[in-house]
């Protein structure tokens, strides 16, 4: 335990290069005799969409939770913005700026849409534990912040009155503006995600499309720079992925770098710059969407043919 | 012949009687249960250190007193003064004992990820040795206090007598209460508890810092402990090395009666199991007050095995 916590702090020997922002340094991967990653080595550039493919069982997900810090390689290392990754606790990885989604949706079951989000909105935010409790740590508010006096029930009303006031009197907390600022970007998200309509509904009881955007939404909230989506359209019918799509690009378009896990072949040629494929843990092609769909070895990897038969 | 003699009519003259005094007992384990249930909550973990926690801030609240010099019934300015400072020494101990207690014993088999049992023998263990500590410390004799409050009738509604300590004692905990659900459901730290408790892999991929979370909710627990801990320095008047025991043991039933990491059934738990030992004691004696308590947890169980609200953190929200 306590040479990783040294490691943290290590500064980092490579500068980092300007295109690069994560990158797969000759990751080995071995739980007990297994080798689920076998020295692999590439890299998801600034501003792209990265697509990971791969057929099942090839290691895929091993690689994004190695690259996410949830396992820690056996050898090699993986860095993000020239800063090594594991060894790392999960939430200063996300602080980093890496936020994913999950193959098996893994939602906050018992949170509204709303809260969901927020819970990725709040790692921006500083209130202290004695801040939130005690709410003395107050500002003067601006106009716009002021409670809004509003409704024609008298009683209703009286209350915002008296809200108003103290809030003339003894500002805001800032606790209270945090909060408000981050469901404003949580509702923003949702609505960027297309899921607005239902935010302040249980995440269990959503439909299964809405619940795909509102990880993705969930993830976004955490202003991460990159952006690794596990297999978002799984489940989806063709039309769902063809929204899905567009919103993938969107976020690119926002200036996010998106690392795509998928193993339906014809999103991922649709969508991503380059592509990365693993077989048995193993990379075998690197390249454009066009290069790696007619390289012979993934096409065996995708057929089944042997890739030396000929 | 000997038996069981049940006085009815000591009940049920008295009802509204035995009723306020049952709310005021029971809110001082509903204080206590709390702390269960935040940690239970999260991790799935009984923490049966939790009633030294709580018998730290009683003899916190010995030492305060006897520093400032409290005395029987003295002005009630002074009173409030007691009760603050009280208070704010309980609290703050029994907060801090719960957080090294997380910090000592238990964070370090957290990362080892140890069976669950682990964490029990060494809840159980660590509760024996910070008792028997005291004992040595402060001897094994019952510790008096002085009757900072005198216990006088507030209002009489028919022939209930309502006092003083009982309106202090159910208001206090009913606005701790009431705190602890706004912080829990309407604050940034409160959203990060739920998300943990509901599923902890996932908060830490999405920024919050678990160990916070964790020392967090020890935190609230040991706060809420030592409030708990004045309450009953107030009510009783005494305190002892082994006075965690059968009241951490009541706080844990509350806690379980209510639904195990559900908050608001801890108070509902608390508050019953008060009203439920103050009738049994009432109609036969006091000698059955604990049998009367654990036979509704059974009787609880057997119809709602998660408790009367059902249980997890995640689930309690507004």
């Amino acid at each position: 335990m306590s040479d990783t916590e040294d490691l943290v702090s290590l500064p980092e020997s490579e500068a980092p290069t300007r295109t690069d922002l994560l990158v797969v340094d000759h990751v080995t991967l071995r739980f007990g005799g297994v080798v689920a990653l076998d020295d692999v080595s590439f890299e998801v550039r600034r501003g792209e969409i990265l697509g990971l493919i791969g057929p099942n069982g090839a290691g895929k997900t091993t690689c994004f939770n190695a690259m996410t810090g949830v396992y820690r390689p056996t050898s090699g290392e993986v860095r993000f913005d020239g800063d090594r990754v594991s060894g790392r606790k999960p939430h200063q990885i996300n602080r980093l700026g890496i936020a994913r989604t999950f193959q098996n949706i893994r939602l906050f079951p018992e949170m509204t849409a709303l809260e969901n989000v927020m819970v990725g909105t709040d790692s921006q935010h500083f209130t202290s534990v004695p801040g939130a409790l005690f709410r003395l740590y107050r500002k003067r508010p601006k106009p716009e912040e002021l409670p809004v006096v509003d409704s024609h029930n008298g009683l209703v009303r009286a209350w915002q009155q008296t809200r108003l006031v103290f809030a003339k009197v003894f500002g805001i907390s800032r606790h209270t503006l945090e909060e408000r600022a981050g469901e404003q970007k949580a509702l923003a998200l949702l609505r960027f995600v297309g899921i607005a309509d239902r935010a302040n509904e249980l995440a269990r009881n959503l439909p299964y499309g809405y619940q795909r955007r509102l990880e993705i939404a969930r993830a976004l909230a955490t202003e991460p720079k990159l952006l690794c989506l596990d297999e978002p359209a799984a489940g989806f019918n063709p039309a769902e992925k063809e929204q899905l799509l567009k919103l993938i690009r969107d976020i690119r378009d926002k200036g996010y770098t998106v690392l795509l896990i998928e193993h339906d072949m014809r999103l991922v040629m649709g969508v991503t710059d380059r592509i990365v494929v693993l077989e048995f843990g193993k990379k075998i092609a690197e390249g454009t969407p066009a290069e790696v769909r007619d390289n012979p070895k993934v096409i065996a990897a995708y057929l089944g043919v042997p890739a030396d038969a000929s | 012949m000997k038996g069981i003699f049940v006085d009815f009519d000591a009940l049920f003259g008295h009802l509204g009687q035995h009723t306020v005094d049952g709310l005021s007992k029971g809110s001082i384990y509903a204080l206590v249960a709390l702390g269960y249930t935040l940690v239970y909550g999260v991790l799935r973990l009984i923490n049966f250190a939790h009633s030294e926690v709580f018998m730290i801030g009683t003899f916190t609240v010995v030492g305060t007193w006897s520093v400032l010099g409290a005395t029987d019934s003295p002005a009630i300015g002074t009173v409030i003064l007691l009760l603050l400072a009280g208070l704010v020494a309980a609290a703050a101990v029994s907060g801090a004992t719960a957080v090294a207690v997380e910090r000592v014993a238990y964070r370090r088999l957290r990362r080892m990820n140890a069976p669950p049992l682990i964490f029990l023998i060494t809840a159980i263990g660590l509760s024996l040795v910070l008792s028997e500590a005291f004992g040595i410390w402060q001897g094994r004799l019952v510790k008096g206090m002085p009757t900072v409050i005198e216990r006088s009738v507030l209002f009489t509604i028919g022939n209930t007598e309502v006092t003083n300590v009982q309106v202090i004692t159910v208001l206090a905990a009913l606005i701790m209460m009431f705190g602890l659900d706004v912080f829990i459901n309407r604050t940034r730290y409160g959203r990060g508890v739920r998300a943990v408790a509901q599923d902890p892999d996932t908060a830490a991929l999405m920024g919050v810092n678990k160990d916070r979370v964790i020392a967090l909710i020890f935190l609230l627990g040991g706060l809420l402990a030592g409030a708990a801990a004045l309450l009953y320095c107030v009510r009783y008047g005494n305190t002892r090395f082994n006075v965690g025991f059968v009241l951490g043991l009541k706080a844990f039933t509350a806690a379980v009666l209510g639904g195990i990491g559900n908050l608001r059934g801890a108070l509902l738990g608390g508050l019953l199991l008060g009203v439920v030992e103050v009738y049994a004691a009432t109609l036969t004696s006091s000698a059955w007050e604990d049998v009367a308590a654990f036979v509704v947890l059974v009787v609880v169980l057997l119809f709602r095995p998660t408790g009367l609200l059902g249980e997890s953190l995640g689930r309690a929200r507004a």
